[in-house]
């Protein structure tokens, strides 16, 4: 029976059961604690489990991260909270040089079940040093698994799934989501953590996309249905690793793609998609591989500019429209 | 002074010094690669503050850890073959000598960023307070790594929630090539743990029994509850920082200074200015007169001969561990591949 949930109270729910059910979950996060956590994901934890299991950090993304990362070395469930992905880049260390690599180095030795939840991506207005986009950095690091839920039922249980990781699990989430609203089953079985799910069929062009520009694209795939054009919409729900056979599947029945997303597009997460499914796929491919993607540039404080510098609805269509059109002229 | 663990200490020692020169000869004729930071000089640190902690607690250390694997148990080959990268090292060739672990002994890990060990002993620290357990971190870093963020991140948060960590820093005085005078605006590292109400000191790193001493009232402290310490070794290394260092930025009178301060021949010279005379057995009380007498002639069975007998032993030990490495196989691009994910020996990946 599934209920209807805010996406943060999907993650709320998913954070709740882990530590009710082991007692080696635990959070830490600035503000996660008395204040609840800063887009309420650990509303009411603080005072069902003590400050030991909910704690309070100072300001030090580094080494709260490493405390992680030393945590799940001796068996402890950790589940770090970075306020947002922007702050991210005070514990590239932590992630980058310890969790993703002390599993390897030590020989197998050690496990690394820490998870990191970090909000991102371009919100209302908050400016270049609280709109970034960080998923290039963290996929180009072996050893991490990166889980980008857009629904609620996802964020329910892509969390769970990587609490339960023996492998460090980022969970990048999006400051735009946490108040979108959708179904939460519970009890249903839960697919992969890195599972690729199509959220519309369609027969003539494959759209890729994660995270908030999934919900973008399907938008997309909405109007282009009234031109007669059915876009098959995936979300990818995992950037690390990335199910490539559910997008292949798809390309061999649309013979179209179009990558969107919020990243910026040089050296972006869609590069990383289109330069694997070109090569894949290229004869399934009626034309080139299309993205729609940020602009290169920080994002601009004005609000008409910030919104025309990552992918609208408006956008896809248009590319959408141009790469079937092209096809049609073969 | 206990003879035996006098004997042992400079056992340890010994075997420290000579297992860091024969991997220096190894790095020589090509067997090692990479980068390689040798210990001489600083073998009381280690010997004395791994000896002063319980199999129960953990070890963090930094890049220079051979000497502080090989102390905490981890057998001398395993060791050797670890720097030779094959797959009888204690990492299976994957670490190397800069990332030893053993998750067996307890040892967490070589860290060769600076600054790393401290997050991760906060981590473990934080874990054992959770459970409640009688168990302590020692936390080792140089005195170059008093200057990153997470030294004083992480000090703040050990003493906020009164974690179980012992700070070692072993201030050997240089930052790689750079000397602690222009590098710290504070020469004296324990003075800035004051600042984070950590309880430090400051204590002579070239003497082996000071360094365990003041280690095992510190880890006393901590398992009676009193959240962390801060030990600083003043120390220093005969080497340059690793072996592409010649090391030309020091000069020659002060390594020759410090060389003369050997705290290996200082155990050893301990050992000869312990013996009692006639005099001190006469003058020791009756209750002491017994252990006095035994402990001298303990001592005086030890003497020189007894070093040679160490030296003998060790020199061994040092042997076998590099034929244990050379006999060892080269890994394979699988068993690589075998560390990277956990989750894959349970999964089915696309």
């Amino acid at each position: 029976m599934a209920e209807e949930l805010l996406y943060w109270q999907a993650l709320n729910r998913a954070l709740d059961a882990e530590m009710a059910a082991d007692e080696s979950v635990f959070t830490l996060g600035e503000d996660v604690g008395l204040y609840g956590g800063s887009y309420r994901v650990t509303e009411g934890l603080y005072a069902r489990y003590g400050e030991w299991r909910v704690r309070d950090t100072p300001i030090s993304e580094n080494s709260f991260t490493g405390l992680g990362v030393g945590a799940a070395m001796v068996g402890m469930r950790p589940v770090v909270e970075i306020m947002t992905v922007n702050f991210a880049l005070l514990a590239l260390d932590a992630i980058i040089n310890m969790a993703a690599k002390i599993p390897f180095m030590s020989g197998g030795q050690f496990a690394m079940p820490l998870v990191v939840r970090m909000p991102g991506g371009v919100a209302k207005q908050l400016a270049a040093q609280h709109s970034q986009r960080l998923e290039h950095t963290l996929m180009n690091v072996p050893g991490l698994r990166i889980a980008v839920p857009a629904t609620p039922q996802d964020a329910y249980w892509q969390l769970r799934q990587a609490v339960a990781s023996e492998d460090p699990v980022i969970v990048l989430e999006h400051e735009l989501l946490y108040f979108s609203k959708g179904p939460v089953d519970f009890a249903a079985p839960a697919p992969p953590m890195h599972r690729a799910a199509v959220r519309r069929p369609g027969g003539d062009v494959t759209l890729v996309a994660y995270s908030r520009m999934a919900e973008v694209a399907l938008e997309a795939a909405q109007e282009l249905a009234k031109d007669n054009i059915e876009a098959e919409v995936i979300d990818l729900r995992s950037l690390s690793p990335i199910d490539w056979d559910t997008c292949a599947d798809s390309l061999a029945r649309t013979h179209r793609l179009l990558i969107v997303e919020e990243d910026c597009r040089f050296a972006g997460a869609g590069a990383e998609i289109a330069a694997t499914l070109g090569e894949r796929c290229f004869f399934d491919l009626d034309g080139p591989v299309r993205r729609v993607a940020g602009l290169d540039m920080p994002t601009p404080f004005n609000g008409d500019l910030e919104a025309a510098s990552i992918p609208r609805v408006a956008d896809i269509v248009a590319a959408v429209r141009e790469l079937c059109l092209a096809g049609a002229r073969k | 002074m206990e003879r035996e663990t006098l004997h042992s200490f400079l056992r340890d020692m010994l075997l420290a010094r000579a297992f860091e020169e024969r991997a220096a000869e190894e790095y020589s004729k090509g067997n090692i690669a990479g980068f390689l930071h040798l210990y001489p000089g600083e073998e009381a640190v280690a010997v004395g503050v791994i000896r002063a902690v319980e199999p129960s607690d953990y070890i963090v250390s930094t890049y220079r850890e051979h000497v502080h694997a090989l102390v905490r148990g981890v057998p001398p080959g395993q060791v050797m073959a670890e720097l030779f990268g094959r797959t009888d090292g204690v990492c299976g060739g994957m670490g190397g000598s800069m990332h030893l672990f053993d998750r067996q002994r307890r040892f967490m890990g070589g860290y060769a960023i600076v600054g790393e060990t401290y997050p991760v002993a906060l981590g473990v620290a934080y874990a054992i307070a959770m459970r409640e357990l009688p168990e302590a971190v020692v936390c080792f870093f140089g005195d170059g790594a008093v200057n990153q963020g997470t030294f004083h991140e992480s000090l703040n948060m050990a003493a906020l929630w009164r974690l179980p960590v012992l700070f070692v820093c072993e201030n050997n005085q240089y930052q790689i090539g750079t000397d602690v005078h222009r590098h710290s605006a504070v020469t004296e590292m324990h003075k800035r743990a004051h600042a984070y109400n950590i309880p430090a000191e400051k204590v002579d790193g070239m003497d082996v029994f000071k360094v365990h001493d003041a280690a095992r009232h510190a880890l006393d402290r901590i398992r009676s509850g009193s959240g962390p310490q801060f030990i600083e070794y003043t120390t220093y290394r005969f080497r340059g920082h690793s072996m592409a260092d010649p090391g030309a930025y020091r000069p020659p009178v002060e390594v020759r200074a410090y060389q003369a301060n050997d705290p290996v021949s200082a155990a050893v010279k301990d050992l000869e200015f312990r013996y009692p005379n006639a005099e001190e057995l006469a003058q020791a009380g009756p209750d002491n007169i017994h252990r006095l007498a035994e402990r001298g002639r303990s001592a005086g069975h030890l003497s020189e001969e007894d070093v040679q007998a160490i030296e003998e032993e060790v020199g061994k030990i040092v042997e076998e561990a590099v034929q244990y490495a050379l006999r060892s196989p080269q890994p394979a691009m699988d068993d690589a591949w075998k560390h990277l994910y956990h989750n894959r020996r349970h999964e089915v990946l696309i």
